[in-house]
């Protein structure tokens, strides 16, 4: 069977290295109001991926899927304006949508996955704002299909898929049969711009809506955050002149 | 002068057109167009309200109209900034029912207080009703927060908002009428070569384009020189503005109450002052700022030095002591007023809000007014862009009712009230001179006295050798109260993308050496508040060069305003690039 459809699931995300981030007065968590949301980096480069296939005529259709309020629309109609051929948004909103957290999410991936016969399933690797890097393992693991995790390099070969992973010790070569699970590492691509004529030619695009219920997921998490801190201010270093006054230093605060 | 070892400092195409280009031989510049009634460049209160406005004329008369609106922040909001005490005139017109639909107006003006600052002291000065500066009936807003809103009103209309995208290029018609824009490329390098995911920005085409790029638009000045639209007018006068918001101990926190200042730490001779608004929105949260006009004469003067040191008098650190500051921006803003209006419609265009200027000064507030321009020229666009046959003599059509019905509305009356204000500023007592001018002609008179004054000319011209003028001190920032440029520049939330040609392009890269450091000791490395302009040694060790560090650019515009070589030319970077202003 050759692969039909791909499916590219992506993460809204704080754009968390540049705005300007602060804790909530009372420590429960970020303040994300007002700040600018867009597309994960790590999914930008699935998306590219997943389109670079289509474009080899390696797969048929890609559809991109994410999990979240209203403001998701955006980021989907950004992949659809990178080559995507239609969305899937499913709502989770307020105090789902805060607790929601990597398994609540592969729940609702692996089933989406089932219900529209998925051969590929492709995440970033892990999302800028939380730095898990668990959804596409447990979306695996849940579908038990095989996975191949920071991916750069994908070449489709028949029934199989290769994947170059970046692992500690450099690069490892894989072979694992479809339907699987990727993720994204940094060097798989380049992504493409999402032009402005594409942005409007994907406001024709469907994005199909529903929520988890439909697909027989419970958001009940089983994680309870208890408290959020900034990181303690970084203290001034001190300089000495000699070797003696360093180690007196040290000797004096406990370290030697 | 060792210029061959300089190194290259501009790359933009506007310096270098690519059709000489050998590298860029052979790529697709080709561009995908699009058909509008209306394009809008600027998502700001005059683009948002003249596009909110024609929408609704469309569903009052049942008539159809695509209205696209381009903005280069990456979303709505991001690059704006203002103090802001919102007069709501305009959006009482507007939106009548702003209150039901969610409008931000959170903080009701409930006290008003006026100082002379000294070193040490602070004079009160009575806030009478009549003053230009009173604020009864207004409200303290997060500017950006008010911006986002209406873009959300605007787009329940039907408006196509596409912020990310910001207008690089004036499109002419064959008669020389204006027939849209183009939006930016993407994926030049720095160096000004293609890269691989080069694209074309994409061109919008429409019987009118209105421009609201606010203060000193890039894309204004040039239609200024174009249509030749300052014919009849003084060139326009700017000053800069600082701001950050800050979390306050809540002992402090007085809701509703604004703060102005005058005198210290500023001479006589040099116009500015301070705000200070307490916002009631949850948090004991604090908008304050500095600003600090652009004619000033001394190259050593650092706007963002002078407004570090003004926290520190004792009547503003009693209300910051154990607060946190938690963003920080900068913007020019127009001072010039009605001497500087220039003309406003012109085939196939017109211009609107802070962009041509009609901020009252005095008043401090430009929102309402911009609003009101937007909404003027919605009003004067419609019937033409909806009619049958607009008769018009070019093919992008030219709508001088636009231009009668300011003239006619309460904009004028109230720009012409105030116009001798600033410019009273220019006198030998200076800062004294004009107020004793603001106290006895304007609180008397209403402007009704038959002269007007002149302003000193173009800010550019007015800065003095370095060796006629002393250095200034200014104390080291406590990391409490004040703080170092570059922190303050992390608080804004700026990014570019660092691999594209530095968007501060120079006519001429030998200049700033040869005239801006050896004259003027390099003033931009002073009135730059994002830390752009460095000069450095130079690495062969004998001499100095200029480094622009185009990435901390927040889009204020004051180094074209102020450059005195008149060098440096702002042009737009990749859209989405500049700020993250989160409602400042």
């Amino acid at each position: 069977m050759s692969p039909a459809s791909v499916f590219v699931c992506l993460s809204l995300t704080l754009l968390s290295d540049y705005p300007v981030i602060r804790v909530k007065p009372d420590n429960s968590g970020v303040v994300t109001d007002g700040v600018k949301h867009s597309m994960n980096p790590f999914c930008e480069i699935a998306v590219e991926e997943a389109v670079k296939l289509k474009e080899k005529k390696f797969i048929k259709e890609v559809v991109a899927v994410s999990c979240g309020p209203t403001q998701v629309t955006e980021t989907i109609r950004t992949a659809l304006a990178m080559g995507c051929d239609r969305g899937i948004h499913v709502e989770v909103s307020g105090k789902d949508y805060e607790a929601m957290g990597p398994l609540q999410i592969a729940k609702i991936f692996a089933a989406l996955a089932k219900k529209e016969e998925a051969s590929l399933v492709i995440l970033g690797k892990q999302a800028i704002d939380d730095d898990c890097n668990q959804t596409g393992q447990m979306t695996a693991a849940l579908l038990d299909w095989p996975q191949g995790t920071f991916a750069s390099e994908v070449t489709i070969d028949g029934e199989k898929v290769k994947v170059v992973r970046e692992i500690d010790g450099g690069l490892e070569t894989i072979k694992i049969s479809m339907p699987a699970v990727l993720t994204a590492d940094l060097r798989l691509n380049t992504p493409r711009y999402a032009t402005l004529p594409n942005i409007m030619k994907a406001k024709k695009k469907k994005i199909a809506n529903m929520k988890p219920a439909d697909l027989g997921v419970d958001m009940v998490s089983r994680v309870e955050v208890l408290r959020v801190d900034e990181p303690p201010t970084r203290l001034a270093g001190v300089k000495v002149e000699t070797v003696d006054d360093l180690v007196a230093k040290l000797k004096a605060n406990g370290t030697i | 002068m060792h210029l061959h070892m300089m190194p290259r400092i501009t790359s933009h195409y506007t310096i270098f057109p690519r059709d000489k280009d050998p590298r860029w031989e052979g790529v697709e510049m080709e561009r995908f167009a699009d058909e509008a009634d209306v394009v809008i460049v600027g998502g700001g209160p005059a683009g948002l309200s003249a596009a909110i406005r024609l929408k609704q004329l469309a569903k009052e008369q049942e008539k159809e109209l695509r209205v696209c609106l381009v903005e280069k922040a990456s979303q709505i909001g991001a690059h704006t900034l203002s103090g802001a005490c919102l007069e709501p005139s305009a959006l009482n017109e507007l939106f009548p029912d702003w209150k039901e639909r969610g409008a931000p107006l959170n903080t009701p003006v409930t006290e008003d207080l006026f100082s002379i600052l000294t070193e040490k002291y602070r004079i009160p000065v009575p806030m009478l009703p009549g003053l230009p500066m009173n604020n009864h009936g207004n409200y303290i807003v997060r500017l950006g927060h008010f911006v986002h809103w209406l873009g959300e009103q605007a787009e329940e209309l039907g408006v196509e908002i596409y912020p990310g995208y910001a207008a690089a290029e004036v499109l002419f018609h064959e008669d020389g009428s204006v027939k849209g824009i183009a939006t930016n490329d993407v994926g030049i390098a720095k160096d000004g070569s293609p890269k691989d995911v080069f694209e074309r920005g994409m061109e919008l085409h429409a019987k009118v384009t209105l421009f609201g790029e606010g203060c000193h638009g890039h894309l204004a000045k040039q239609l200024y020189r174009q249509f030749n639209l300052r014919e009849n007018c003084e060139p326009q006068t700017y000053a800069i503005g600082l701001k950050e918001l800050w979390v306050i101990d809540e002992k402090k926190w007085r809701p509703g109450r604004v703060e102005h200042s005058v005198g210290w730490p500023l001479n006589r001779n040099t116009y500015g002052g301070s705000f200070l608004y307490h916002l009631n929105e949850g948090e004991p949260l604090v908008a304050l700022g500095f600003v600090v006009g652009l004619d000033y004469t001394n190259p050593y003067l650092s706007p963002f030095r002078e407004f570090q040191r003004w926290k520190h008098h004792p009547f503003v650190a009693k209300t910051l002591e154990g607060g946190d500051r938690i963003a920080y921006g900068a913007r020019a803003l127009n001072e010039g007023g009605y001497q500087c209006l220039p003309k406003v419609t012109f085939p196939g265009g017109m211009l609107i809000g802070c962009s041509p200027g009609f901020m009252n000064v005095p008043k401090i507030k430009g929102t309402h007014t911009a609003m009101k321009s937007g909404m003027l020229a919605a009003e004067a666009i419609f019937p033409k862009v909806t009619a049958e046959d607009p008769a018009s003599k070019t093919a992008g059509l030219h709508i001088p009712e636009y231009e009668d019905n300011l003239k006619k509305s309460w904009i004028w009356k109230e720009l012409y009230a105030v116009r001798n204000i600033r410019p009273s500023f220019h006198n030998y007592f200076g800062l004294y001179g004009g107020m004793v001018y603001t106290g006895v002609f304007y609180w008397i008179l209403r402007g009704k006295e038959p002269w007007t004054l002149k302003h000193a000319g173009l800010d550019s011209a007015q800065l003095k050798p370095a060796k006629e003028c002393t250095p200034i001190e200014y104390p080291k920032p406590d990391g409490k109260l004040s703080f170092d440029l570059l922190s303050s520049v992390a608080l804004s939330g700026t990014n570019h993308e660092g691999d594209q040609p530095p968007h501060l392009t120079l006519k001429d890269d030998s200049i700033p050496v040869a005239n801006n450091l050896a004259i003027y000791d390099g003033p931009e490395q002073r009135f730059c508040p994002a830390g752009v302009y460095e000069y450095v040694p130079l690495e062969t060790g004998e001499g100095m060069r200029l480094q622009i560090n185009a990435q901390n650019c927040v889009h204020c515009k004051t180094c074209d305003i102020k450059d005195p070589s008149q060098n440096i030319n702002w042009v737009v970077p990749e859209g989405s690039g500049g700020p993250a202003y989160n409602g400042l």
